[in-house]
């Protein structure tokens, strides 16, 4: 490797990061060449969120040192970050809504007139130069809020422009674009790299990596595996790099025991945007719930779980009708909802594993409501014990544990209450590869004991393997079910773009 | 090591506090001063007892002053002007106490107003009612044996003092012994997740409220005993005593984390901050200013703690 570093923008090394249980990073050394468009892949949990972070100056490293430009930096924070000449555009984009695109692309650096009142005319015509700059057809009178997500984009890309950005980081920017704003977006970054600015692309998806990039870095578990030319490998050497192993390995066998209908709904609709949704679960068996994002997966769950009312349609228990107007019934009724969203949802990250996983079954573990702490202390060890969550004690805070042990928390909280019907959405998001096989592993023995499972999950190849019956919806409507035989990524995929009625 | 500074961080401000004041006056440190001091803190440690639960499940009641005179005129009302007995008059202003903190709760959980307007409204409100039933003037002289509330002893120990011990007992058993202390917590710590473990947050929210209504109803009892009249100014300014109080004994402004104790530890830091500079004649104005700086002291020494 060329280690004079003359044409290198950004040369990070060793760099290691550490969060409560978990290291996130462990001495990266990651180095992007003056101009090109490096792509920076990996799994979910596989730590790129956490280099951006830092290069982006939202967290800084626990050890390890960053050369932009051949000199050593400390980036303190993401002002300073983007001063030095790094302009990172997150997933979440950073817009005011309510102010036009002009206003966004300049914000804070507003040209001035008298007495220092803002230069409207001098304001749209630096944005409109911007845009025309790189090719972008966009008024920049146009509100934000109006917009669509490609178009926030591309307002978050001319905002790094206007500050003079060298370095642009995109962090997933193609999750949630159609194949033509995906196209049009690829244009704009080689458009980027005409005018000499230095790209890196994140994304695990395959297909546009090697598209778009020069050279692929893949990082797994906190690691840097391997960088390497796109012209020089193939998505099955990286696909190997990524995972470390052969899926089968990743995905334990389970042959499964089908027994009697435990749940059904029927042609549910709610106000959020679901509409017609019908399907049963039986005991024994794991259905899987694709869709991209935004297909209304979580609104399904929601409504089930009496989070959401019902505009229309019926839920049935045991072949039963019953009625669930809030979790408390749904819970009452054998149902158990793992949210997607441990930290905001699912967790009560101040109160301790013990607390967090007793909450929603007090009543086993107390007697005219005073709590037993000895038989709660019992429960609690054993269902540690059953999950093998990793945690130094039972009073340890749920915030310090490890993203793939505050999951079997939550799981083991919801077996507390002897569900019948489990509901896990996106149960393996954030944690890591080790850690999912346990999840995984702890699925198949809960459908053993005869639950019931749904699983949502945006992960293709999770699904075809942990599914018995998969149902893919697409704009609030399922557009396609599937026996584990049937589905094939192609088929599942086309239903969930829409493209197969 | 550093949850016992986290938790017990507060008891060496104490500590320190005892230090000086002894150092700075001899008559500091002695037991009918500390029975003193007690006697001066039991209404505002007790409605400050309401105000834990509350802030622990990430709210505030500005109301609890009101709370304080609203039962206080209403007791002084019932035993002077409506001839009841005195135990019926307590239970009927306890009563009252109880139902405005369950109206508190009601606005906030089921009507969905904001709880800081809430109780700001009923804040106001509260404090008119005072006003338009006396005409502005204290019911006075309420008799011998109401008094003994106040102002007597069991044994050599204060009655305040010792119902002030009782209540904050009680609280104890409740946040950390049964499940509705537990969901108290959850409820702070985490609203939405909460909701989706199927506790019934909107109940539990305003018996949360009405505990804190009720305690403020105990406090009134103590202070229109002590003072032997019901006056509409009663309980001015207490909300933010037992807001400084229980925010000074650690428990978090946003809700989810506290200890029971340490607000009784606060609102003794209070007591002695009072008490001390009345000893050494500092004026009433500076006491003022000494008392929020105090508070911002203690506050972000506990900060410091936590995050090292």
């Amino acid at each position: 490797m060329n280690s004079n570093g003359s044409e290198y923008v950004l040369q990070m090394k060793g760099i290691t990061k550490q969060f409560p249980g978990v290291t996130a990073l462990d001495s990266v050394d990651f180095i992007v060449r003056q101009n090109e468009i490096h792509a920076l892949i990996g799994e979910n949990g596989a730590g790129k969120s956490t280099l951006v972070k830092i290069v982006s100056g939202v967290i800084q490293q626990n050890d390890g040192q960053i050369f932009f430009n051949k000199n050593l930096m400390t980036i303190r924070n993401p002002q300073h970050a983007q001063s030095i000449g790094i302009s990172t555009i997150f997933q979440e984009l950073h817009l005011i809504p309510d102010l036009s695109v002009g206003e966004n692309i300049l914000l804070g650096r507003e040209p001035k007139r008298k007495f220092r009142l803002v230069d409207w005319k001098a304001l749209h015509q630096t944005a409109n130069s911007i845009l025309q700059e790189i090719d972008l057809e966009l008024d920049t009178h146009a509100i934000v809020r109006n917009l669509s997500i490609a178009q926030k984009q591309m307002v978050m890309i001319a905002r790094a422009l206007s500050l003079q950005a060298s370095l642009i980081i995109m962090d997933e920017p193609t999750a949630t674009l159609t194949p033509l704003e995906i196209d049009s977006l690829f244009k704009l970054i080689r458009n980027l790299q005409d005018k000499g600015k230095t790209v890196i692309f994140i994304s695990h998806k395959l297909d546009e990596v090697f598209e778009i990039s020069e050279r692929i870095t893949v990082l797994r578990d906190g690691k840097l595996v391997n960088t390497l030319a796109t012209k020089d490998t193939s998505k099955d050497e990286v696909i190997q790099l990524m995972v470390g192993r052969t899926l089968d390995e990743e995905f334990p066998d389970r042959t499964p025991v089908i027994g009697n209908e435990m749940i059904a709904v029927r042609e549910i609709s709610t106000g959020k945007g679901i509409s017609n949704i019908s399907f049963n679960i039986r005991s024994g068996e794991v259905i899987g719930l694709f869709g991209l994002v935004g297909a209304g997966r979580t609104e399904v769950v929601r409504a089930i779980f009496g989070i959401d009312r019902l505009s229309s349609g019926e839920i049935f228990l045991d072949r039963k009708p019953v009625k669930i107007g809030s979790p408390k019934d749904a819970i009452s009724h054998g149902i158990a909802f793992a949210t997607e969203d441990r930290k905001s949802q699912g967790l009560i990250l101040g109160m301790s594993v013990k607390e967090n996983i007793t909450l929603p079954n007090m009543n086993a573990v107390t007697v005219f409501s005073f709590v037993k702490h000895h038989s709660e202390k019992q429960t609690v060890e054993s269902y540690i014990e059953k999950l093998n969550i990793k945690t130094p004690n039972l009073d340890q805070e749920a915030l310090k544990l490890s993203g793939g042990n505050q999951q079997k928390v939550v799981i083991a909280r919801w077996l507390c209450a002897k569900p019948k019907v489990l509901i896990l959405d996106e149960p393996t998001q954030g944690i890591d590869v080790g850690a999912k096989r346990e999840i995984y592993l702890l699925i198949n023995e809960l459908v053993k004991q005869g639950l019931a499972i749904l699983m949502i999950s945006s992960e293709l190849p999770e699904i075809l393997a942990m599914s018995d019956r998969i149902l893919v919806m697409h704009r609030g409507r399922i557009t396609g079910e599937f026996s584990k035989n049937e589905a094939t990524p192609e088929n599942v995929m086309a239903c969930a773009a829409g493209l197969v009625r | 090591m550093r949850k016992f500074l986290h938790q017990y961080g507060i008891l060496i401000v104490l500590g320190i506090m005892v230090v000086i004041m002894s150092f700075l006056s001899p008559r500091f440190l002695t037991i009918s001063n500390f029975f003193n001091i007690s006697r001066q803190i039991s209404v505002m440690a007790i409605v400050a007892v309401g105000m834990t639960f509350v802030i622990l499940s990430a709210g505030i009641d500005l109301s609890v002053g009101s709370i304080v005179a609203v039962t206080g005129i209403m007791i002084s009302f019932f035993v002077q002007k409506a001839d009841l007995s005195i135990l019926i008059a307590v239970m009927g202003g306890l009563l009252i106490s109880l139902v405005v903190g369950l109206t508190n709760g009601i606005l906030i959980a089921k009507v969905k107003i904001p709880f800081f307007i809430v109780t700001l409204a009923t804040m106001v409100i509260g404090r008119g009612i005072c006003f338009i039933i006396t005409g502005g003037f204290p019911i006075s002289q309420l008799g011998e044996s109401f008094q003994k509330v106040g102002r007597g002893y069991i044994s050599f120990f204060p009655v305040p003092v010792l119902i002030m011990l009782m209540v904050y007992l009680v609280a104890y058993v409740i946040l950390h012994h049964t499940s509705f202390g537990r969901y108290v917590y959850a409820i702070g710590g985490n609203e939405e997740a909460s909701k989706l473990v199927g506790l019934s947050v909107d109940r539990i929210k305003i018996f949360i409220y009405g505990i804190c209504g009720l305690t403020s109803g105990i406090g009134a009892l103590i202070l229109t005993s002590r003072m032997n009249s019901g006056d509409p100014n009663m309980g001015t300014g207490m909300e933010l005593d037992a807001i400084a109080a229980t925010v000074i004994g650690g428990t978090s402004i946003t809700g989810g984390k506290g200890w029971i104790w340490g607000t009784l530890i606060g609102a003794y830091i209070m007591g002695i901050l009072n008490n001390g500079l009345n000893m050494l004649n500092v004026s009433a104005y500076y006491q003022m200013a000494v008392k929020g700086l105090v508070i911002l002291i203690a506050v972000r020494l506990q900060r410091g703690l936590e995050v090292e």
